[in-house]
């Protein structure tokens, strides 16, 4: 049995004009998988958790968490999943130690009673434990979050865009604090629109405009790409790229931090005679498969 | 099990709140000291200007009578009627007395004269009151004299005297009235506008979304939000009686225990009320808006300020839908009458009503909303 089955779920919010937030949407998570999804904003992913915590109904299709169904079963999946919305939800007023025993007591449980599952998170925001929650800094409050989210040893953690908003260290760290559960067998479903986090994931599955582009581990999907691609610099990148996108032998060419990232249809040498710019072939990297896969839906 | 720790929360939250806490006190005592003050219906320093054009003992001993009667100030005196018009045109004088050369002569010689009452009619209730106040004592002046005058007249004179006795407000101090029902306006801020704010500030700041994806049943979460402002209601209430007694030693003739029957059912209707504009409102902002329109409705048509007989047949069919309305009923009727508990049943009845049909409401429109 999978911890999550989600098979042809739709969403359309309704309004003028009606939003389409999820298309046809089906995938599979596996029993303690650490599943990414991979998508800008915008792609559905919230709407996505918000139907398999039980909180939003879909138009069409059904949903299984741990076997049970979304719909029927929501108070059963209440009871064993954890959720971190992506935005800050936990009481601002109530000091950190207050809203930690507040949401072991609603599950009926208590912070001993799990305290294995949150020590290693919890020791680092333990220094400010009388500190209201809305006081905390932006990286305090996921670890926090996160905290709430386990503390009653749920089956299924559902984390939407933890590390949206949060210093690079802190979304490091967070990362670590996440494959330090694996051993706990926790299923875990994450969001992020930061590509360079995919890696960090069994298997991802890219969103893109309420459908999934592609589903599989980050290294196969990488493995897919199976064309030369070169980065490219010059001292005006953007006139290059003006040039190179008129040029019939490009294939692609697209921006990337400090360099141009390059696809040619024929020969590079061929591409880059004349031009003083530097050119070396590199691998892709997971956004440039997003890309790539943007393209051709 | 679970209601407890809800409970728990509720109220360290709100302990932590240092506004709503310093609301709590302050407002049944800043209310019960000023409100009941502000809203008499008694009129007292009318301002008066007379123009005595006779200037005899008549006019004296009548202007005289006018100002001992303690409701009229007397701003001027002129002999001229564009003279003390114009005060009333400048505000400074809500009515003018004229009185007419050869006032005296006249009445002592052809048994009859005139006096000319102009009223400056801006402040409607001033000015109803000020004329009426003003005819009463030219009357029993009128009386006076005419016995004075004439003593063989005290047995030809005929004259309905009427003596009154306030029954269960015996000095017909307005008062005793205005503060039970302030003690009702307190109430009712608590039950429907604190709690609307606080289940709103719930869905406005998120916790909601997070409470939602727990086993906290929706039943058990609203009544652990509706739960602390019947307790803080009661409180308050107490605290009201209290000053009620301790100021104007105001003390119900009828019991505590129908009143504060009374005033938890009327707290769970409120708070029913509250939780319905909650499930209509994303934000705090909408929700203190509804509310206090609704409020001041309610507030105006409650009978409070304003008899409701006085008000317009349709008006009066109105103010039945207003839950207020019973509630100052019942507590003037207990506070001073000693109502008991059977007699004002069917008030409670239509309390119970309001606090089944705007709870009903509100959770078939929660549900539909989530």
């Amino acid at each position: 049995m999978n911890a999550i089955s989600v098979r042809k779920i739709a969403k359309t919010y309704a309004g003028k004009p009606p939003i389409l937030a999820l298309k046809d949407i089906s995938f599979d998570v596996k029993k303690g998988e650490l599943f990414g999804l991979i998508g800008p904003d915008g792609s559905g992913k919230t709407s996505l958790f918000r139907i398999l915590t039980t909180v939003l109904l879909a138009d069409a299709g059904t949903a299984q968490v741990e076997g049970l169904d979304v719909v029927k079963d929501f108070k059963k999946i209440r009871t064993m999943v954890g959720y971190m919305p992506g935005k800050f939800s936990l009481y601002q007023d109530l000091s950190v130690e207050e809203n930690l025993t507040f949401f072991a007591n609603v599950f009926n449980t208590s912070i001993e009673e799990n305290y294995h599952l949150i020590k290693d998170i919890y020791v680092q925001i333990a220094p400010f434990k009388d500190r209201k929650a809305g006081k905390l800094s932006g990286g305090m409050k996921q670890k926090l979050a996160l905290c709430c989210a386990l503390i009653h040893k749920p089956k299924v953690l559902f984390l939407d865009e933890p590390t949206t908003g949060v210093d690079p260290v802190s979304r490091s760290e967070f990362w670590e604090m996440l494959k330090k559960l694996k051993p706990e067998g926790i299923t875990i479903l994450v969001s992020t629109p930061y590509m360079d986090e995919a890696v960090l994931c069994d298997r991802i599955a890219m969103m893109q405009e309420g459908k999934i582009l592609s589903i599989d581990t980050p290294q196969l999907i990488v493995a897919q790409y199976d064309k030369p691609l070169y980065a490219i610099k010059a001292s005006n990148n953007y006139l290059l790229l003006q040039t190179l996108r008129q040029d019939p032998l490009v294939d692609s060419c697209y921006m990337f931090g400090e360099f141009l990232h390059l696809r040619p249809k024929g020969d590079i040498a061929l591409l880059m005679k004349g031009l003083n710019a530097s050119c070396s072939q590199i691998e892709p990297s997971i956004e440039d498969c997003f890309i790539e896969l943007m393209k051709l839906s | 099990m679970t209601l407890k720790y809800l409970l728990q929360k509720e109220f360290l939250q709100i302990s932590r709140d240092k506004t709503i806490l310093k609301m709590i006190v302050a407002l049944p005592v800043i209310q019960l000291l000023i409100l009941p003050w502000a809203a008499t219906f008694e009129q007292h320093n009318i301002a008066l200007s007379v123009v005595d054009r006779d200037h005899s003992t008549y006019s004296q001993v009548l202007i005289q009578k006018i100002v001992s009667s303690g409701f009229f100030l007397l701003t001027d005196y002129s002999n001229s009627y564009d003279k003390a018009i114009q005060s009333i045109e400048r505000n400074e004088s809500d009515l003018l007395l004229e009185i007419p050369p050869e006032f005296e002569n006249n009445f002592v010689r052809e048994q009859k004269t005139d006096l000319m009452i102009s009223v400056n009619a801006v402040n409607g209730q001033k000015a109803g009151l000020g004329s009426s106040y003003l005819a009463q004592i030219i009357g029993e002046y009128n009386k006076d004299i005419v016995i004075n005058h004439s003593p063989e007249a005290i047995t030809t004179f005929k004259n309905i005297e009427s003596d009154f006795y306030f029954k269960y407000n015996q000095e017909m101090n307005y008062l005793n009235y205005m503060v039970p029902g302030v003690l009702v306006m307190l109430l009712t801020l608590v039950g429907g506008m604190l709690s609307a704010l606080n289940i709103v500030k719930e869905k406005e700041i998120g916790t909601i979304e997070q409470i939602n994806v727990t086993p906290v049943s929706k039943g058990t979460f609203i009544l652990a939000k509706l739960i602390p402002f019947w307790v803080i209601g009661l409180f308050i209430l107490s605290i009201g009686m209290l000053i009620a007694w301790i100021i104007y030693g105001l003390v119900p003739a009828g019991s505590f225990f129908t009143i504060y029957l009374f005033a938890f059912v009327y707290l769970v209707a409120f708070s029913g009320l509250g939780l319905l504009i909650s499930t209509y409102s994303n934000t705090q902002q909408q929700a203190m808006f509804v509310a206090y329109f609704l409020l001041i409705i309610f507030f105006l048509l409650s009978g409070l300020f304003t008899p409701i007989s006085s008000m317009p047949n349709w008006v009066q069919i109105v103010t039945r839908f207003n839950p207020v309305r019973y509630f100052i009923e019942v507590i003037r009727l207990v506070y001073m009458k000693g109502a008991s508990l059977t007699y004002i049943l069917p008030q409670l009845g239509c309390i119970l009503a309001f606090a089944v049909v705007f709870n009903t409401w509100a959770i078939v429109n929660y549900k539909k909303t989530s």
